[in-house]
């Protein structure tokens, strides 16, 4: 959907559902969801709509993915570590019991 | 239209009474305040609850027993009147001890009150912690926790769809309802009661004053005079999550849509209705005692909301002696009493004078003259 401007000068590798993506050290776990081919991030907990990252600021929540085994994360205000792990989110998060 | 009577009022109290009215064919005027009224029918846990209540007064917990036991009937009218789901569960609800202290005296607490109301069994009983893990099988109890009273007429309804759907009821009846019309003045006179709103007036024989914590000043103009304070309650909210607690309990509810609600603290802080960290952290700190895993769980709101307040806490319901056919009605439980509410009150209202039963909740027991 998205695709980069330029080419970055190095790469970090992050997982997004196991598969390695290659991301720009400073920039968003969103923005690299949304250079995926599948683009959503989460469906909605009680309807099952789909939502992607959309206001990239922090605000609308609709960018929310499991990191690193965390649920309901900012992925756009979480910047891209090496080997970070990132999974779609499934409807309600399930606490640990 | 010319109204028999103007509900003054359109939160949970006021609009149960005024649904209950228009169902029984009365051409009713509801009048709703403005939006930055406090609103406590918008800042409410909802608990539809029954245990512990009355603790100083036992008619209060037989008057919430009464409601009780109408709400299932009383949901499901409204609920197809209004097309609206109210959430409405009663499968017995909770109340978590902290503690072997905590749990002895919450024993004896309510079995005081049992013993109070006499003879009728007993529709609670304790739980050791054993007994309730088996009852909340997804929950992993914090070491502190004793155990929990359980309530088996207790049950909890989404607070807002209610008063939705009482709005919905209202005009689907042929109620009138008008927003942003706060009250300023209500005089008595010949012909009944005239209320002054912005620049109208508009005549009734009868009035009900049901407008939370602004009904001392309109009540005093037809001769009550109701003592009220507001108590702050603030509630936090998290994100949603998969279903794990399958009962209300008084401080912790998971709403149907899988949302987790935390309360509630009271508070003396007058008519401050912010929300505080110090109340977020002291809400969370008593939760994650109870259920440690919510600390995973993201908080996604806190609000905070003014209960009102009688001096005993029990609902006040009364006519003017001074000026007949002027009533008010004012507790801080409107979605327990709803039910009641909109079906025995609205009797009493229809038929101009208030049952016996409902003699011990006139103001009047708050003058006691201050002894020499």
């Amino acid at each position: 959907m998205f695709r980069k401007l330029h080419e970055p000068v190095e790469t970090v590798t992050i997982y997004v559902e196991g598969r390695p993506v290659a991301a720009e050290p400073g920039e968003s776990v969103a923005a690299v969801l949304l250079r995926q081919a599948v683009v959503w991030s989460r469906p909605t907990p009680v309807k099952g709509s789909k939502r992607a990252p959309y206001c990239m600021i922090g605000v609308c929540f609709d960018c929310l993915a499991q990191v690193d085994g965390i649920g309901s994360v900012q992925t756009c205000m979480t910047p891209v570590e090496e080997g970070m792990k990132v999974e779609r989110q499934q409807r309600q998060r399930c606490l640990p019991s | 239209m010319h109204p028999e009577i103007i509900v003054i009022g359109a939160g949970t109290v006021g609009a149960a009474i005024a649904y209950g009215l228009a169902r029984r064919q009365c051409r009713v005027l509801v009048l709703d305040g403005d939006d930055r009224d406090h609103r406590a029918a918008r800042a409410n846990f909802g608990l539809v609850w029954l245990q512990g209540k009355g603790q100083n007064m036992p008619a209060y917990q037989q008057l919430s027993r009464r409601s009780v036991d109408m709400w299932s009937d009383f949901a499901a009218e409204l609920t197809d009147l209004a097309k609206l789901d109210l959430h409405y569960e009663q499968n017995g609800g909770l109340a978590f001890c902290l503690g072997e202290d905590a749990f002895e005296k919450r024993r004896s607490d309510l079995q005081r009150l049992h013993n109070q109301l006499g003879g009728a069994e007993a529709d609670w009983r304790m739980l050791d912690r054993a007994e309730l893990t088996r009852l909340l099988p997804k929950v992993r109890l914090g070491p502190d926790v004793a155990g929990a009273s359980f309530g088996q007429r207790d049950g909890h309804a989404n607070p807002l769809q209610l008063l939705a759907a009482l709005h919905a009821g209202i005009l689907r009846l042929g109620g009138d309802l008008r927003r942003n019309v706060a009250v300023r003045q209500i005089v008595p006179g010949e012909a009944g009661f005239t209320v002054a709103f912005g620049n109208e007036t508009v005549c009734a024989p009868r009035v009900l004053i049901a407008a939370g914590l602004g009904s001392q000043a309109l009540a005093q103009q037809v001769g009550l005079e109701i003592p009220l304070r507001p108590q702050r309650g603030q509630i936090l909210v998290t994100e949603r999550v998969e279903p794990f607690l399958p009962l209300p309990t008084s401080g912790l509810r998971q709403t149907r849509e899988g949302t987790v609600m935390i309360g509630a603290t009271h508070e003396e802080t007058g008519f401050d209705s912010s929300a505080t960290a110090v109340a977020a952290a002291d809400l969370s700190r008593r939760t994650l005692r109870i259920v440690p895993g919510l600390a995973e769980a993201k908080l996604v709101r806190q609000w905070a909301g003014l209960r009102i307040m009688t001096p005993d806490g029990c609902p006040v319901y009364a006519q003017s002696q001074t000026h007949p056919g002027a009533f008010a009605a004012l507790c801080h439980s409107g979605v327990t009493l709803a039910a009641l509410h909109s079906t025995v009150l609205a009797d009493a209202i229809l038929a101009g004078q208030l049952p016996d039963t409902l003699d011990i909740f006139h103001q009047g027991r708050f003058d006691v003259p201050k002894a020499a």
